[in-house]
């Protein structure tokens, strides 16, 4: 059984009221922060080695005090909760069922940070969340967690939550940034970073929302405790959402020690593959980290067992491996076909570029279109290597990570799965009836001797 | 007041000393000629303008003296700051050349091919910037994206399918207006420079977009299909107007002004801007007091037919590869014709055959 943290109270009925969190150690973690100096909060969450859950991972306490503290000039905690990733909907569930468990960590990070005024900006697609959300923090309100005064310590803090209105680019933070503002969420030009100009020029620090509600039990346990959690630079719990060709999808919490084939087979987890099929390829990450293939996925290049934390996922780089990101484990059987998958991510990501910078606008489009000539049959040999010059021209060159997101899914499908767009060109009419099938991706790899 | 500060910086091997907050591209213009990035949505008097199209984008092999990591990136040139000690690269890397091709290609492939009816055709950033860093043939074999020709307003039609998404017009619009009249719409590869509800951008100003527009997306409807601008003549003038600076340039063919734009300087951006009385209404010589030829690249295409007033291009490649060239040929050798001691580069304007006879 692996350590539950965020989801320790999960099987409670009516964790969402603030009554029932209460009662379960609920605001315990608040009580104890309030009581602590700023400065030592930060401290500790730096002692922790959070590591934003967001996707880039960047250490959270480094993050924190990179603000800069100006006299006179507010500050302001953004929670990024427009979760937006193709694969990735923990967010979702935290916000949905743990809601107080979330203005919890809203609360003692915008404490640690000296923010009076936090945002909450939320993804238009979650309709109904921003209702879940308002009620907690009236109820927070109520029982004097928010507004003038919390406690008595004389710290003021209002949560906002502001709905977005449908961009995936509004989850970049400087797009996001414009957007709360009421601008189009084009993302700014960086430096200067939020840390030092952010919502309306002021010095803002944008986190994840699982990484604010990790900051709860950090409070709880202290940072050394938590550290000890985890392996490695990979502390404490990672909430995981699973979607693809396994038994049971869903939001799971684990603490990076577990490898990814117990991942995906144990029954506490993902509980193996439907019908018996066999793996074919992985992305554990949310759509734009790359795509493994089922043999470099157990085990990396070098034959180590590939376990699911930021390192052993990323063991090998972009040639053999992948990232954590954020966390969406999207699972492909035997039976899926990784051109249309590319296809449908290239889509995705040409409908979601903004468009402000030339490689990203027009590069994303041109990807997607040759994408769906050799998926439909008509593709050419020489698309495949211009694909993958195309991708290598948009990655690094774009104002903000969208264009890296975009061109690393189809570098990974290139590199990994060549065969298989080859073939989806060489027999175009045998690829629209069937697929291309497992072939040899799950065949043990040949191990290099060590030197 | 305290001094600013100097630093040192190098581009391409060319070191420069320039003030502190100076950009790299603004740095390398400095120095000029081959080592300066080519910039399409960067323009110096629009304060938000850069970082957009990526044609700028430069190495940089050593951050400052004090950091002299390299930074990790390809950063955009036009809006990154030079550190002391900044060691960039832009035509001496492999990487930028490579990239910079890529960007032309980008911007390219949605670009319709209509210079021969368009109106930009001879003084379009577009058109430079692909002669000198695109390749010859297009990889792309699908159909462009079309949009429907617009006016805004009776002076100017905004021809979106030639549009590369500069922004620069956004932020001209948004220093003259007072609400955001003309903006972007959509997002992605289909988004689109339009006005607020397609209304006309009412300002004394708004013909100012025309100038800073790098492609011929915006285009003087008073001008439209009336002349090429390589036959016409540019000409310095100016008149007393009360809302602008009255000094304009004025592009005639005999006597006839055929077209009204604001004098540019060598990085074709806008001196000062002029108002539309100036720009659309005073078509006439006597409306004018003429000063005489502008200063034109010897390089650009209006150069061409022994106009007098160019302006050479300075070369530095001697200086990024630390020796003088070596010419493939020198044409004295197997030309007849020319007169071995008469240096080419020299010659003011191009070559003519009165430069040979005679003397």
């Amino acid at each position: 059984m692996g350590i539950k943290l965020l989801l320790e109270n999960d099987h409670i009925e009516g964790i969402k009221n603030y009554d029932t969190y209460k009662k379960h150690g609920g605001y315990r973690a608040a009580e104890k922060a309030l009581k602590m100096a700023p400065a030592d909060i930060v401290e500790e969450v730096k002692k922790s080695g959070l590591r934003g859950r967001g996707g880039a991972g960047f250490p959270t306490g480094m993050k924190w005090s990179f603000l800069a503290k100006p006299e006179g000039v507010p500050r302001h905690l953004v929670c990024n909760a427009d979760e937006s990733e193709p694969g990735t909907f923990k967010d979702r569930y935290l916000m949905e069922f743990h809601p107080h468990l979330f203005i919890e960590g809203l609360l003692i990070s915008s404490f640690a940070l000296g923010s009076n005024t936090t945002y909450v900006y939320i993804r238009g697609e979650y309709a109904w969340i921003p209702d879940i959300l308002e009620q907690a923090i009236q109820e927070a309100k109520n029982a004097g967690w928010l507004g003038k005064n919390i406690q008595g310590t004389g710290f003021d803090c209002e949560i906002y939550v502001h709905r977005g209105a449908g961009a995936y680019i509004c989850g970049e933070e400087t797009a996001l940034i414009e957007s709360l503002e009421g601008k189009r969420g084009n993302p700014r030009m960086k430096p200067p970073f939020p840390a030092i100009q952010g919502v309306w020029m002021r010095p803002t620090v944008v986190n994840n929302v699982e990484t604010l509600a990790a900051v709860v039990p950090i409070i709880n346990m202290g940072g050394d405790e938590y550290a000890k959690i985890g392996m490695g630079r990979s502390t404490g719990s990672k909430l995981l959402s699973v979607c693809g060709n396994v038994n049971k999808p869903g939001v799971y919490e684990i603490d990076m020690t577990i490898s990814v084939e117990e991942f995906i087979y144990s029954d506490e987890y993902c509980g193996g593959i439907p019908k018996g099929k066999k793996l074919k390829a992985c992305i554990p990450g949310g759509s734009s980290v790359p795509i493994v293939p089922a043999n470099l996925l157990f085990k990396t290049a070098k034959g180590e067992t590939r376990l699911m934390n930021y390192e052993s996922l990323s063991d090998g780089g972009f040639a053999t491996g992948t990232m954590m990101g954020s966390g969406g484990f999207i699972v492909l059987d035997e039976d899926q076909c990784v051109v249309r998958h590319t296809m449908t991510l290239a889509r995705f990501y040409n409908h979601e570029s903004c468009g402000q910078c030339s490689p990203c606008r027009e590069g994303t489009g041109w990807m997607y279109k040759i994408l769906k000539n050799i998926e439909y049959g008509k593709g050419k040999m020489s698309d495949i290597d211009l694909l993958w010059d195309i991708q290598r021209k948009i990655e690094g060159n774009t104002i903000c990570p969208l264009g890296d997101a975009a061109a690393w899914p189809v570098a990974a499908a290139i590199r990994h799965f060549r065969d298989e767009f080859e073939w989806h060109v060489k027999n175009p009419e045998e690829s629209q009836k069937r697929n291309f099938g497992l072939a040899h991706y799950a065949d043990p790899r040949p191990i290099p001797a060590s030197a | 007041m305290s001094e600013v500060q100097n630093f040192k910086v190098t581009v391409d091997n060319i070191t420069i000393e320039v003030p502190a907050g100076t950009t790299i591209l603004n740095a390398a213009r400095m120095i000029g000629g081959d080592v300066t990035p080519p910039a399409m949505c960067y323009y110096t008097k629009l304060k938000e303008s850069g970082g957009k199209c990526r044609t700028c984008l430069v190495e940089v092999s050593k951050g400052s003296e004090k950091d002299p990591r390299p930074m990790p990136k390809l950063v955009p040139s036009c809006r990154t700051t030079v550190m002391d000690g900044m060691e960039i690269k832009n035509i001496t890397s492999e990487k930028v050349l490579d990239a910079r091709k890529g960007i032309v290609e980008f911007l390219l492939i949605n670009h319709p091919l209509d210079c021969p009816v368009c109106d930009q055709a001879g003084e379009c950033d577009l058109q430079n910037l692909s002669y000198e860093h695109g390749t010859e043939g297009t990889r792309y074999d699908f159909p462009r994206r079309t949009f429907e020709k617009e006016d805004i307003g009776p002076y100017i039609q905004l021809h979106m399918n030639r549009c590369i998404m500069c922004y620069r017009c956004v932020f001209t619009a948004d220093a003259l207006t007072e609400k955001r009249e003309h903006g972007v719409l959509e997002r992605g590869d289909h988004s689109e420079i339009s006005t607020m509800l397609n209304k006309a951008l009412d300002n004394e100003f708004i013909g100012n977009v025309i100038d800073v527009c790098p492609v011929g997306a915006l285009t003087d409807k008073t001008f439209r299909f009336k002349n090429r601008v390589w036959f016409t003549k540019p000409v310095d003038a100016h008149c007393s107007c009360t809302k602008c600076s009255g000094k304009v340039r004025l592009w005639m063919r005999g006597d006839e002004v055929f077209r009204v734009t604001a004098r540019k300087n060598e990085w074709n951006e806008v001196e000062d801007w002029i108002c539309n009385e100036c720009r659309f209404e005073k078509k006439s010589t006597k409306d004018w007091v003429i000063e005489g030829p502008s200063v034109i690249a010897r390089s650009s295409v209006i150069a061409q037919g022994h106009y007098v007033g160019t302006k050479k291009t300075p070369i530095v490649i001697d200086k990024v590869i630390g020796k003088d060239p070596k010419f493939l040929m020198n044409i004295h050798d197997i030309s007849d014709v020319n007169k071995p001691e008469i240096e080419l580069s020299k010659i003011a304007g191009p070559a003519h055959s009165n430069d040979f006879k005679g003397k």
